[in-house]
């Protein structure tokens, strides 16, 4: 069963071949023996999940079943979970049990999901290795020393080990594609707006974007369909209809034009990674798809302005985590402002604060004009950098990473770690959508192919993703890490 | 631009974060590198270009004012570390 996709597993549920109990009991286990090494779960939620999967073998019985119903899945800790712990992979919320439900939380249990638990994460979605949160650092199942990305790395990696055959991310900077590279699965992050932020703890409000990470572009669509949609308690959530992106995936590619940024196959990238992502292009050529190369002048000025705008929002955002409300609290505080300064010292850890600290220095008097309104004019240049790539070409490709994942511990310069996202942050600062493929393996790691379309393009973007994975494998490799645990 | 011991501390004080003297020199470099990063923008010509604030150039719209939640104080306050008569109890800071 951990090895099926979310759709085998809807048809097997469907054709009576096991029951959601059978199959929630059977991840649990799965879970209870593997997670110990990989470390991708904060919470596991073993008896609300059991409580789920009888209700949806209750109402499949009465023939009330949807198409998610049943299912099971995992939800990174970022997602408030109502009577769950919602740490967002920090210290600070260590103690923090939701009292509600994130929107796209109510969306999936409406839908008949059922969720195992909650995925660790870097704290506060700050990270691209997941190196940082404050529960440990969470392994590569394709190779147990290598990181498996981040912000989402517990959800790319509790996929990529059949632990649960899909799981939600977030996507600030690259948080759901560049771990759904280095873990060799399936990860789309929506159009900015599409999916409603609500009850998502918030690090970087312009850029963060909730979508799915599975193992095919199908779950995705299947998941994307019960997750988008407006929400009238996030301003930012776009009234729009959602289609039903899983049907809309038959569409021949014959007459597609794809561009290949030239900006995304200079220095920095690794040889072997753009040999593949070069080969998959040619499939696309095989499928009838044109190509021609494009220019984003702008795309070396992405990660300068994401390191202005993000952290300042951050800085903001995380200035509600003050020791006084819910959250951690310092001991014996002798005034208020040590309550303060002393709750959110021992609270955050080193990358948190140092976001906090670039934020709060470039939103300062005297640096404001300097630094953020130049950030936020340059990112309306990146954007229009898109806009005219797409007046030329259909879908833009190129590589999710410049390398396959690195080793654990082996990136301790912020600066370097920061320059792991520079084909992924440019479109959270256009709020395009994009979605990370497997397409190759490079010395037993995974490498992603990045699809990128305009704005609200998911159902194109999901079907060229698709089509690849009609006539490619590269989805299907599993990593040996676990399979003697069948 | 390089930044000064003294520089953090003043961002740390705004930001009410705790740091010792130990602490902050140890975030001078990194930020300082950060910002050298950052300063790659200055090059870029942005004369007459609006800045972007939301992604899609959309203007926050405005809800209907009108009461849309409910009250569920003891709910929520059931988080706080310390709560009395239905406030938020902090350290006392006016003795």
């Amino acid at each position: 069963m951990h090895d099926m996709t979310l759709t085998e597993l809807a048809r097997a549920l469907e054709a009576g071949e096991f029951t959601s109990r059978q199959l929630t009991e059977s991840l649990l286990a799965r879970i209870e023996r593997l997670d110990g090494e990989l470390n991708s779960f904060i919470s596991v939620t073993a008896e609300q999940a059991l409580a789920a999967a009888d209700a949806a073998d209750a109402a499949r019985a009465r023939g009330e079943a949807g198409p998610l119903t049943g299912l099971p899945l995992a939800l990174k800790d970022i997602f408030c979970t109502q009577d769950v712990k919602t740490s967002c992979g920090s210290k600070m919320l260590d103690n923090f049990v939701a009292p509600y439900d994130a929107h796209v939380v109510e969306k999936l249990k409406a839908a008949g999901t059922v969720s195992l638990g909650k995925t660790n994460m870097d704290e506060f979605a700050m990270g691209s290795s997941n190196e940082n949160s404050h529960y440990g650092p969470v392994k590569n199942p394709w190779d147990l020393a290598a990181v498996p990305g981040g912000s989402s790395g517990g959800s790319a990696a509790a996929v990529a080990a059949g632990l649960v055959p899909a799981a939600l991310g977030t996507d600030t900077g690259g948080s759901i594609r560049q771990p759904a590279a280095f873990c060799g699965i399936t990860g789309l992050k929506p159009t900015y707006g599409r999916v409603s932020r609500y009850g998502m703890v918030a690090y970087a409000s312009s850029l963060d974007q909730g979508g799915p990470m599975a193992r095919t572009a199908e779950d995705c669509a299947l998941l994307l369909s019960a997750i988008a949609g407006h929400d009238l308690r996030d301003s930012t959530s776009v009234a729009r209809g959602v289609p039903d992106y899983r049907a809309e995936l038959g569409a021949s590619l014959s007459g597609l034009k794809i561009g290949l940024p030239k900006e995304y196959f200079g220095d920095g990238l690794d040889p072997a990674v753009e040999t593949a992502i070069r080969e998959a292009v040619k499939v696309y050529e095989s499928l009838g798809a044109t190509v021609q190369e494009v220019s984003l002048p702008h795309t070396h000025h992405a990660i300068p302005a994401y390191y202005v705008i993000a952290p300042a929002e951050a800085s903001s955002n995380l200035s509600r985590f003050d020791g006084v409300r819910f959250g951690h609290r310092c001991d014996a505080p002798t005034d208020l402002e040590d309550l303060y300064k002393r709750s959110r010292a021992e609270g955050f850890g080193d990358e948190v604060k140092r976001r906090i600290l670039i934020g709060t220095h470039t939103l300062s008097e005297g640096f404001f004009d300097a630094y953020y309104k130049k950030a936020q004019q340059v990112r309306r240049l990146i954007r229009q950098d898109f806009m005219d790539a797409f007046e030329e070409v259909d879908v833009l490709m190129g590589p999710s990473t410049p390398t396959p994942a690195f080793d654990l511990g082996a990136n301790k310069d912020p600066v370097s770690m920061y320059l792991q996202d520079i084909y992924t942050i440019a479109i959270n600062l256009a709020g395009i959508p994009g979605i990370s493929v497997p397409a190759g393996n490079i010395d037993g790691r995974p490498v992603g192919l990045q699809i990128l379309g305009p704005h609200f393009a998911e159902s194109q973007l999901l079907n060229v993703a698709h089509q690849f994975q009609q006539v490619t494998d590269w989805h299907q490799q599993r990593p040996a890490f676990g399979k003697e645990n069948a | 631009m390089a930044l000064e011991p003294q520089d953090v501390q003043r961002a740390a004080h705004l930001a009410r974060l705790g740091l010792d003297e130990t602490e902050a020199n140890r975030y001078v470099d990194d930020l300082t590198r950060i910002l050298k990063m950052v300063d790659q923008l200055q090059a870029v010509d942005t004369d007459g270009v609006a800045p972007l604030a939301h992604p899609l150039d959309a203007t926050q719209r405005l809800r209907a004012d009108e009461v849309t939640e409910t009250d569920q104080r003891e709910r929520f306050q059931q988080n706080a570390p310390a709560v009395e008569s239905g406030l938020y109890l902090v350290p006392r800071v006016v003795e």
